[in-house]
């Protein structure tokens, strides 16, 4: 956990797990969490663009405090995990947080 | 005068770093501006591929945002290469971003499509060796 954890009480329906910027803008759904290997401020303009509430830093990656701090500017939850993005977004749907149609 | 509010940004093709920074001014005014927020998304979205393409692609360049009370207007105008084919250029999945951009998330050939997917009008004008002006118009319904 490396920000906003006054937020966590936020409701995220479903996730998406991308390298690539412009495949998470591509599907605009409610209450998203974005999962990334991708480490640079970009990531969270791109939440920022999609009303996101939640980025999570997969394999372990540090986001510098640059991106910390313009994530919290933002109200926007950051968490890293150590896990690889296959087990990070199958952990997510195995506990119900299943992408559902909108 | 007119009952339009303009707003002019340079974009800077030396940072990537901060590439974006006039979507999110964007965002923030039209969100003052009381817009409803699917438009404000999707007028965010369309702009900041575009904004991103003009600092990877062609050096950075000029954005102009006409804001009326039913459309909003987003005009995108820069200097660099053209692009040579733009049917091909609009395909899904098309893209001459080079590792080291794709290295930073983009390049995955996304960006002009989900510029046509957010946007209800758009217009791309480009000459190879002079430049690319892309015209997006939004609908508030
Ligand atoms: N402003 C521009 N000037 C010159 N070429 C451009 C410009 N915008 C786009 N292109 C060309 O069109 C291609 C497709 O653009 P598009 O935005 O769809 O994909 P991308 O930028 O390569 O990847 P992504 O947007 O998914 O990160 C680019 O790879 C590039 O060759
Ligand atoms: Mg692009």
């Amino acid at each position: 956990m490396l920000c906003c954890e006054d937020e966590l009480d936020v409701q995220i329906h479903n996730a998406c797990g991308s390298d690539m910027m412009s495949d998470v803008l591509a599907f605009v759904k409610d209450q998203t969490a974005l999962l990334t290997g991708l480490v640079n401020p970009q990531v969270v303009r791109t939440a920022m663009m999609m009303d996101m509430r939640c980025i999570v830093f997969v394999r372990g990656k540090t986001p510098t405090p640059e991106i910390v701090n313009l994530a919290k500017d933002n109200h926007i939850v950051v968490l890293a995990s150590p896990l690889r993005m296959y087990e990070a977004c199958g952990r997510l749907y195995a506990n119900h947080l299943a992408e559902k149609e909108s | 005068m007119s009952d339009e509010l303009k707003f002019h940004f340079d974009v800077h093709g030396d940072n990537f770093t901060s590439a974006g920074e006039a979507s999110v001014e964007v965002k923030k005014k039209l969100r003052q501006l009381g817009f409803p927020p699917d438009v404000i998304r999707r007028v965010s979205i369309a702009m900041y591929e575009g904004e991103i393409n003009m600092v990877i692609h062609a050096r950075g360049g000029e954005a102009d945002v006409l804001v009326y009370p039913d459309r909003i207007v987003i005009v995108l105008e820069d200097h660099g290469p053209g692009i040579a084919n733009i049917d091909l250029a609009m395909q899904e999945g098309y893209s001459t971003a080079p590792d080291s951009v794709r290295s930073l998330g983009f390049g995955a050939g996304m960006g002009l499509p989900n510029m046509k997917r957010y946007t209800e009008e758009m217009n791309i004008e480009s000459t190879v060796g002079v430049g690319t002006k892309i015209t997006m118009v939004v609908k508030v319904q």
